[in-house]
């Protein structure tokens, strides 16, 4: 093993780790948000939406997603369609996670008792307000530690997006082998690097969400 | 331009596909055996293979498996091993499957009343036989639904061979959409032949877990 090469690689492996860590910040709050959208749809909508957001899950999770990202990044131009790599990456990665999120949100959702809303309806409160106030923060809190959980897988699949040439910390891994012919070396420091992140990662959702929603994350 | 008409894509994609069936057998076979291995460690009496145990799911869990598939396939030549793409995709699914289903097993361990371990005791049966006759049975049973779950997402993961230049079912999806230029149809076909090997394990997994909750 030789590792003469890294001083001057450390730069090019930092911009890959911030283009990664960009990637599953916007994939977080899109991806949450949607799933809160598609969960309440899921249980209020109309039956023809309900069946679609079942679908959808259905569809999203007996797929891999590296042909969700091609069928996206490939696909979308025949429609007229042209995303940037990085666009199309976001664009996959969060409709990736809000798929698994669904189900998890909805799981939160269903955990709530409905006690809860008849309260709130009987205090004068509008459905939204039930649903944005008095739901949605005890679900989120029961559902905190399995959000976490799928927070940090999504960050690690998001290795596979330098395959539509988006320069985040593996597509900067593939360069920096192919200039310094360290193969083993190169790739064995970036996966140091990435489970240094989904550590880290792990530890800021946990403390966060402590602070935040008062969340027994373990 | 080669002129390819549906058939024949649908035909060299079910001919591929021969591969990713192939390939998520032996990874599952492999990594079962080698997460029996590792779940001994994790749930042994021995403070230091606990931690052992505990260190190897973690680095597994902790960073993507295409870095894994990259380090089996550039790392073993370095030990003078010549490999094939097959062989680190193999290895490489084997090692990250084993960490998932070690840890899905101890779930299981975990589950089961201190109890039974005591009446295995009683009963004058040593470590492993009581391992053997009492608390893995029960285990396995009670977490047969993550598993079968688990066989989804390692099915889904075989994709990521086609990086290393494993010949499956996306590799071969790439060449024929580089031909056809067609990335509708090809990745679409893609996705429906996953989805059918996906879904009904995903539904037998969920009637599993319903029955589990019933009991």
């Amino acid at each position: 093993m030789a590792f003469a090469w890294l001083p001057g690689a450390l730069g090019d492996i930092a911009h890959g780790a911030a283009t990664t860590i960009l990637l599953i910040a916007v994939t977080t709050l899109a991806g949450t948000l949607l799933s809160i959208l598609g969960a309440a749809g899921r249980r209020n909508g109309p039956v023809l939406l309900r069946h679609a957001i079942a679908w959808y899950v259905e569809v999203m999770r007996n797929t891999p997603f590296l042909v969700q990202l091609f069928f996206i990044f490939f696909g979308l131009p025949s429609l007229g369609i042209r995303l940037d790599p990085i666009l199309a990456a976001m664009l996959a990665m969060t409709l990736n996670m809000a798929a698994y999120t669904i189900e998890i949100v909805g799981a939160g959702l269903d955990a709530v008792p409905g006690g809860q809303t008849e309260a709130a309806l009987a205090l004068g409160l509008r459905p939204r307000q039930v649903f944005i106030k008095i739901v949605l923060p005890q679900a989120l809190k029961i559902i905190y530690p399995a959000l976490t959980s799928q927070i940090v897988i999504m960050m690690l699949e998001s290795a596979v997006v330098s395959q539509i040439a988006v320069r985040e910390l593996t597509y900067e891994a593939d360069m920096l082998q192919a200039r310094t012919f360290r193969s083993f070396e190169t790739y064995f420091v970036v996966t140091l690097v990435y489970l240094a992140m989904s550590m880290a990662l792990r530890r800021l959702l946990v403390t966060g969400g402590r602070r935040a929603l008062g969340a027994g994350v373990s | 331009m080669i002129e390819f008409t549906l058939w024949d894509i649908v035909r060299n994609l079910l001919l591929a596909t021969r591969w990713t069936v192939l390939l998520s057998l032996a990874a599952f076979v492999g990594g079962a055996l080698v997460g029996m291995a590792v779940l001994f460690f994790r749930i042994s009496k021995h403070k230091w293979s606990r931690r052992l145990a505990s260190g190897y799911i973690a680095l597994f869990q902790g960073t993507p498996l295409l870095m894994q598939l990259f380090l089996m396939f550039f790392g073993l030549p370095m030990l003078g091993l010549r490999i094939e793409p097959w062989t680190a995709a193999v290895l490489g699914l084997t090692f990250f499957a084993s960490a998932y289903l070690a840890e899905i097993w101890r779930s299981g361990v975990d589950a089961l009343p201190r109890g039974q371990w005591d009446a295995g005791a009683s009963l004058g049966l040593h470590y492993l036989q009581e391992l053997r006759l009492i608390i893995l049975p029960q285990a396995f049973s009670i977490t047969r639904a993550p598993t079968v779950g688990f066989l989804v997402q390692l099915i889904k993961s075989t994709a990521l061979t086609s990086i290393i230049g494993f010949e499956e079912l996306v590799r071969t999806s790439n060449a024929i959409n580089n031909a056809t230029f067609e990335p509708f149809k090809v990745y679409g076909l893609v996705a429906l032949i996953f989805f059918l090997m996906c879904f009904p394990l995903t539904q037998y997994a969920r009637s599993l877990e319903k029955r589990a909750a019933a009991r």
